[in-house]
């Protein structure tokens, strides 16, 4: 067959034009938000899968969404994971001090202390409740909103502001942005700047554990906005192949910035479905569930560590506040989603549930949001004496030209003597200062 | 489960090698001396890599220690990371440093960083292997020569073996060095040395003094140039396969030139440079790769800003042109005998 090219092929005949789809949230600002269009199962609904199925068998669990408590606040279905009272009280607190941390800090930027920060303000069960599933020195490979992990872990406050801050006491010697922690006592990898890297890194510990014979797993997160990324496949295709021992979660929380997850494909299908085309177990997740967040990783956990392969997560969520402190939501969204969001808050969710069991009440819960505020402020007092971003008490100058390599090479040694030139330069008091703990850039 | 057999950590005697052969056995060694090291990449598995430069090593050191690797570069340097994270010595391999173009990020903003963002809680002993440069018709995609991306990244060193002796003693060093390293292989050179006469017959490294490589452990320290040949007239600096190449042009010429071959980039040598640039008082720069912001730049740059009032003429850089590797026009392309003796007469001019 000839077409009107004059060569083989198919004629295509008399067409309309081809059409180009721009993804358009469905709200804007001042818009009113209506999420009947959103398909919500009901708690308890999915099946349970045994943790050694075949990944394509747990694509209803793609499609449909692990959710334990219902709208009464009961626990209810196959994956209520049946903690204890003592247990669930402890997710809750660590929520409510992730929480608090958060609303500090952020003022603690808008004073002036810091040049930035991110708050996880309604995704704290996503990172808390995981954290509660993992064992302690499992590995995580987290991306900039799981501050909820290392407090779950009891990783000391003051550490965490001491780095916001970018003080002297800060362990990464004022080097990263903040929020961007490195914690290899706890588990916790250092965090990038650069999106979704830590995925397929995630993958090559996992598959190191494995080669060592090891017991521990490895768990990584991305947004929904960063599944975009190369590295996504990367990991997924190197999880598949090996079948390696790790956890990879997609924290859907709706927004990448000012780009609604539309840009990443969440018209078409869920994110989690795309586990099963790679022949990974996938889960979607209602994550402002604590409950079953928990019993998501745990399945995934068990999967992992009984070599029966990785597991995506797809944690449901919404991102309660801006991006981050450089960012004004309610310049690109309406703020009625937040108010309207069907899925609630995680932390008056469970609290209500236990509440429900008998095991909480209001005056309980007011009392655990003064002592968790009170804690912050005291770690936040206790880093502020090894001061705040600017003002001094930075760390010796001497030190940002150490680690780019273990020994420092000739032109590093050359560049730190002309930085301290420089700065004698400028503050001439300061002469022959030039590795004290004080003083300014040149 | 495989026996681990400690290699003992002695130089043995040597033997003639080739320059694949001489990788192999760096590999060899090494991981029969550490456990921790682990090799991967696309085909170096059970093929032992397309090269042969992994041959045997699955055999010996199991599956767990040698694997194939999907195509995807990024996925091998990323997995590196994490099991740098973990403790492991990964020695991945790219197939082509053409193909390491999407492992970059994971090279440059990770493995590169990880010392300095986490202040030395997390860092990566890594060794990424690659054979690069032209001159057996691998067209644009397989002829590259990209070490100035690498040599402009903080935190990354980057190595070019230009013999089978040294190639065994970097990569050595190299796997032993706790900061990640971007080791060029110069793939022309792999069977022998080449005088840049592309119609001449050619040569095998078994008669050539760097083709005799000891058996068992050595290591050439990293940052550290070889005096090729020592002279007077000119300093030559250059790397990989240029290095026979001007060895070749300037005895031809009867220049008595003193040659360098830096073999690490970065860290380089400088105070071997600046000795013989201010013996000299001139110099003469070569690579393969093209010309614009070439590492022969940054070379230009040092030795006029520490050697100026030494030299005696303008600084010469013979490069390839700012193409990309054409496939039928390689040899037009690739910075020959005429190109640099051209150089090294306007040098000798002055």
């Amino acid at each position: 067959m000839v077409d009107q090219t004059g060569r083989i092929g198919m004629p295509r005949g008399n067409l309309p034009p081809l059409e180009l789809h721009v993804p358009e949230p469905r709200f804007r600002p001042g818009d009113p938000v209506d999420y009947s269009w959103l398909d919500i199962p009901g708690a308890g609904e999915l099946p349970r899968f045994d943790e050694a199925c075949e990944a394509r068998e747990t694509m209803p669990a793609t499609l449909g969404m692990v959710r334990v408590l219902d709208e009464k606040h009961r626990a209810v279905g196959p994956w209520d994971p049946r903690l204890d009272p003592e247990t669930l009280r402890r997710i809750l607190r660590t929520m409510a001090l992730t929480r608090a941390f958060d609303d500090r800090m952020y003022r603690g930027q808008r004073q002036g202390k810091t040049s930035f920060y991110m708050k996880c303000t309604g995704e704290e069960a996503v990172s808390v409740a995981h954290a509660y599933a993992l064992a302690g020195d499992d590995m995580v490979f987290p991306s900039y909103r799981q501050q909820g992990i290392l407090i779950a872990r009891d990783y000391p406050l003051v550490e965490m502001v001491n780095q916001i801050y970018s003080n002297r006491a800060d362990r990464l010697k004022g080097r990263q942005l903040p929020i961007m922690y490195s914690a290899r006592d706890y588990g916790f990898f250092t965090i990038s700047g650069n999106l979704a890297t830590q995925f397929p890194q995630a993958v090559g510990w996992a598959m190191a554990s494995a080669i060592k014979g090891d017991t521990r797993i490895a768990t990584s997160f991305v947004g929904e906005g960063s599944s975009a990324e190369g590295d996504f496949h990367a990991a997924m295709t190197f999880a598949a192949v090996y079948n390696a021992p790790v956890i990879l979660n997609v924290v859907n929380n709706q927004w990448a910035i000012s780009s609604f997850s539309g840009f990443a494909g969440a018209e078409r299908s869920t994110f989690a479905a795309r586990a099963v085309g790679y022949g990974i177990a996938g889960l979607r997740v209602d994550g402002n569930d604590a409950l079953a967040v928990y019993a998501a990783t745990q399945w995934a956990a068990n999967r992992a560590r009984a070599n029966k392969g990785p597991t995506l997560i797809e944690h449901f969520t919404y991102r309660a506040e801006g991006h981050s402190t450089s960012d004004d939501p309610s310049a690109y969204r309406s703020a009625h989603e937040r108010e309207e969001w069907p899925l609630g808050d995680p932390v008056m969710r469970l609290a209500r549930h236990l509440i429900a069991l008998g095991e909480w009440d209001d005056e309980r819960h007011a009392a655990m949001d003064r002592e968790v505020a009170e804690e912050v402020k005291a770690a936040a007092k206790a880093a502020e004496k090894n001061g705040v971003l600017g003002h001094g008490f930075h760390h010796p100058f001497h030190t940002m030209f150490e680690d780019v390599f273990e020994d420092l090479p000739w032109n590093l040694r050359e560049q730190a003597e002309q930085a301290i030139r420089e700065r004698e330069a400028k503050w001439p008091a300061a002469k022959g200062a030039g590795t004290s703990d004080q003083g300014e850039g040149a | 489960m495989i026996e681990e057999t400690v290699v003992s950590l002695q130089e043995g005697e040597a033997r003639p090698m080739n320059m694949i052969e001489a990788i192999n056995d760096a590999l060899h060694v090494m991981m029969g001396h550490n456990p921790d090291i682990v090799v991967f990449g696309e085909d170096v598995g059970y093929f032992g890599g397309v090269f042969r430069a992994t041959a045997g090593l699955q055999a010996k050191f199991g599956k767990m220690r040698v694997f194939d690797t999907p195509i995807n570069e990024c996925g091998i340097i990323g997995a590196a990371v994490g099991m740098a994270a973990y403790g492991l010595r990964p020695v991945p391999e790219i197939q082509f440093a053409d193909y390491i173009y999407p492992g970059l990020d994971q090279l440059i903003s990770e493995a590169a960083r990880l010392r300095y963002r986490s202040a030395g809680e997390f860092t990566a002993p890594i060794t990424v292997r690659s054979p690069f440069g032209g001159g057996i018709f691998g067209g644009q995609t397989h002829s590259q020569s990209p070490e100035a991306l690498f040599t402009h990244v903080s935190g990354l060193k980057t190595v070019i073996p230009s013999t089978p002796h040294d190639a065994k003693g970097l990569l050595i060093a190299a796997i032993e060095d706790n900061d990640p390293v971007i080791f060029f292989e110069p793939k022309r050179i792999y069977n022998g040395p080449f005088d840049g006469y592309y119609d001449h017959p050619s040569k095998t490294w078994k008669n050539y003094p760097g083709g005799q490589v000891p058996e068992g452990y050595y290591s050439i320290p990293l940052g550290k140039a070889r005096t090729v040949r020592e002279g007077s007239a000119m300093t030559v600096l250059v790397y990989g396969t240029m290095v026979h190449v001007a060895e070749a042009v300037l005895a031809e010429k009867g220049v008595d030139a003193d040659i360098l071959d830096l073999r690490t980039l970065w860290p380089l040598d400088i105070e071997t440079v600046e000795k013989s640039v201010q013996k000299t008082g001139k110099c003469l720069v070569i690579h393969e790769a093209t010309r614009t912001s070439g590492f022969g730049a940054e070379l230009v740059s040092l030795v006029q800003e520490r050697c100026f009032y030494h030299l005696e003429a303008p600084i010469e850089r013979v490069t390839g042109f700012d193409t990309p590797y054409p496939h039928s026009l390689e040899w037009a392309y690739f910075p020959g005998p005429v190109r640099i003796g051209d150089a090294v007469d306007r040098l000798m001019k002055e």
